[in-house]
């Protein structure tokens, strides 16, 4: 187990670097800089803002530079934002989404798997196909949609919740709901199909012919075989929805991390850009090695392993 | 002297399919009495299996259709019983052993709560109770080192010690009947041999009724007292071990055991099989199912269904040879031949 998380954390390290010298290179790739504006700099102060940032040294210095700091964790300040440091950007930001992605993630996974599993249960009857209706709702309705649906019907029309803020709570509860909602549908198939999988498998003809009764089976036999696709889901959904979702922050101004991945962008904010693309690859990276982990506790013939010997 | 445990009278399973209904099993009636065991044997899609799970009622309603007959299980119709009170029959009163132990047990549960599941749902006992229960019935199907095992996950067994868990399982709750569907069907030979074994020790132990469903008749000669032949749906031929083999009435059952290998042949000798193949039961034949493959089948085997006719006390076979007016058709040589065979053989203890 220890020798397969080592190994595993090696493999980060190298995915890390992959990632860290495609979106240095693509970065530059792409014109304009972070300095341009629709006023032309005079060029004198255009060379001197490019020798403060390090951008006047050649290709490879600067990647060298990069990478250094990057291995540091210091990306150092934001080109657009003076005196901003990146790394205090996202130290900010950070907490917020991440306990709006959290919410998101407890709401999507619980109702999920709850809606799936009931309508494997109640297959080909009318629970199945209501449950089916509001998952395909749920995927088909972009997100941006169900936040100005739940904030106008919700916050306006019946004032349960505020409509927009963060400042404790209850803002909270809307846009996690917005944004749980297309993963919540998404989870809640993956379990239906994987669900009524298991119920025709042997096992649970078996468990039958035991005479258990078909609640305890789908919940004490059948579900934990069926999560196993549900938990491969999880990785990507937490990488994304944790580091924030830059249109449900703009609808219901949070200040959180998802605006920082677009404004970079735009702005050629290199040193912003790469701070944020590494967070988000640690994030991802970690989330797919803890459900790599969480396999082996849900499925007993998964084994992790260091090595390839010791079979 | 024989007490009935289970009576299954005119019972008729149907599938509705895209291409129509297909009547499975066709006015199937026998009996089976206490601490006996009665084989079902017949080709695949005979109807065996589904005759099995309906007396589980295993089959998923739709497509599975119960149309009519009864299931008498100690005098109870279970066809009339609610889920509920299925509930509490099934693996307590009748349990049944699955054919293939790689899927049957699930993946991701400890054997031990696999197997203690049963007697705490029907016996009500606590869980060390069961524990301790169960630790006793690994050591009776023959698993060696139980405490260790009870932990472990199936994945950790091989093919018949899993196999051996599934009749520890089906043990749990004391049934008195027990349903081995092609228990060694997907075991190799040496394992074939262990689990037959075991599960004649228990049966001498238990005093258990089993319902032994193969199509393999070396098994059947091995293990049963009784044997239903079945053929597309209906049991043709019914008796006792020696009925069966040493004076067989039906052309099919003579099919069956002529097509037997023999290890006794000379090289030359083909391997013998039954011409043709097993009528389309969306459509059963209105005659004798059997009559387009029989070579000595009659004008009024494709025109009428024969009833039971009466061999002896013990033995039933369904077919128009044995009218008084028919016409009197001698056994074939070579089943003659076989007869002497296993008569021979059986000096020697066992036919396998």
């Amino acid at each position: 187990m220890i020798s397969y998380i080592a190994k595993r954390l090696v493999y980060i390290l190298i995915a890390m670097w992959l990632i860290i010298t495609a979106t240095f290179f693509l970065m530059r790739l792409a014109p304009g800089n972070p300095f341009a504006s629709e006023r032309a700099l005079p060029p004198a102060i255009q060379e001197s803002l490019n020798a403060q940032y390090g951008l006047d040294n050649p290709w490879y210095v600067q990647y060298k530079d990069y990478l250094i700091n990057s291995a540091k964790g210091d990306f150092g300040t934001s080109m657009k934002y003076k005196y901003r440091e990146t790394n205090d950007m996202i130290a900010e930001s950070f907490p917020v989404s991440m306990t709006l992605g959290l919410e998101a993630m407890f709401i999507a996974v619980a109702f999920g798997v709850l809606i799936g599993t009931i309508a494997a249960l109640f297959h080909n009857k009318w629970p199945d196909y209501l449950m089916t209706i509001l998952a395909v709702l749920g995927i088909s309705i972009p997100s941006f949609v169900m936040a100005t649906i739940l904030q106008y019907y919700l916050a306006l029309q019946l004032n349960l919740f505020p409509i927009a803020g963060w400042k404790g709570f209850a803002y909270s509860i809307l846009p996690a709901v917005a944004l749980a909602s297309t993963p919540m549908a998404f989870i809640a198939k993956l379990t239906r199909s994987s669900m009524l999988e298991e119920t025709n498998s042997e096992y649970v003809k078996m468990a039958k012919a035991k005479g258990i009764s078909k609640p305890v089976i789908v919940f004490k036999h059948a579900l934990r075989n069926a999560l196993l696709p549900v938990v491969t889901y999880l990785a990507p959904l937490t990488a994304g929805v944790v580091t924030g979702s830059f249109v449900i922050e703009k609808i219901f101004s949070i200040p959180g991390l998802g605006k920082h991945f677009v404004t970079s962008i735009t702005n050629r904010d290199y040193t912003v850009i790469m701070g944020t693309t590494v967070f988000y690859a640690v994030i991802l990276l970690l989330a797919v090695l803890i459900v790599d982990i969480l396999y082996s506790f849900i499925d007993p013939r998964i084994q992790l392993r260091g090595g390839k010997s010791n079979d | 002297m024989k007490k009935s445990i289970l009576e299954v009278n005119d019972l008729k399973v149907n599938f509705s399919t895209y291409a129509g209904k297909v009547q499975a099993v066709r006015n199937v009636s026998f009996e089976v009495f206490s601490g006996e065991t009665l084989a079902i044997v017949g080709e695949s899609g005979s109807g065996k299996s589904v005759t099995s799970q309906a007396i589980m009622q295993l089959l998923p309603v739709p497509p599975a259709i119960y149309e009519g007959g009864e299931i008498l299980f100690e005098g109870r119709d279970l066809l009339k019983l609610s889920d509920r009170q299925m509930e509490k029959v099934r693996g307590n009163e009748i349990s049944m052993i699955f054919q293939d132990p790689m899927t049957s047990l699930n993946p991701t549960m400890k054997i031990g709560k696999q197997i203690t599941e049963v007697m705490i749902k029907h016996h009500k006992i606590s869980r060390s109770e069961a524990d301790k229960r169960a630790l006793e019935l690994m050591e009776l199907v023959g698993i060696p080192m139980p405490e260790k095992r009870l932990k472990q996950y199936p994945h950790e067994f091989s093919g018949g010690m899993r196999q051996r868990v599934v009749i520890a399982i089906a043990l749990a709750a004391n049934p008195k009947l027990l349903i081995a569907d092609e228990p060694t069907t997907a075991l190799d030979v040496t394992i074939q041999a262990q689990i037959l074994e075991v599960m004649k020790e228990i049966q001498k132990e238990m005093e258990t009724a089993v319902i032994f469903i193969t199509h393999d008749l070396g098994v059947v000669a091995n293990v049963a007292d009784r044997v239903a032949v079945m053929y597309a749906g209906e049991i043709v031929e019914i008796g006792t071990v020696e009925d069966i083999f040493y004076n067989p009435q039906h052309p099919y059952t003579w099919g069956l055991l002529g097509s037997m290998p023999d290890l006794t042949a000379d090289k030359s000798q083909k391997l013998r099989t039954i011409p043709g193949s097993p009528p389309d039961l969306t459509h059963p034949p209105a005659g004798d199912a059997f009559a387009a493959r029989n070579p000595h089948a009659m004008k009024i085997d494709y025109e009428k269904n024969p009833p039971m006719f009466k061999v002896s006390e013990t033995h039933y076979a369904k077919t128009w040879r044995l009218h008084p007016d028919a016409p009197k058709t001698e056994i074939p040589e070579i089943i003659k031949e076989r007869y002497n065979q296993y008569r021979q053989t059986k000096e020697g203890d066992s036919i396998v």
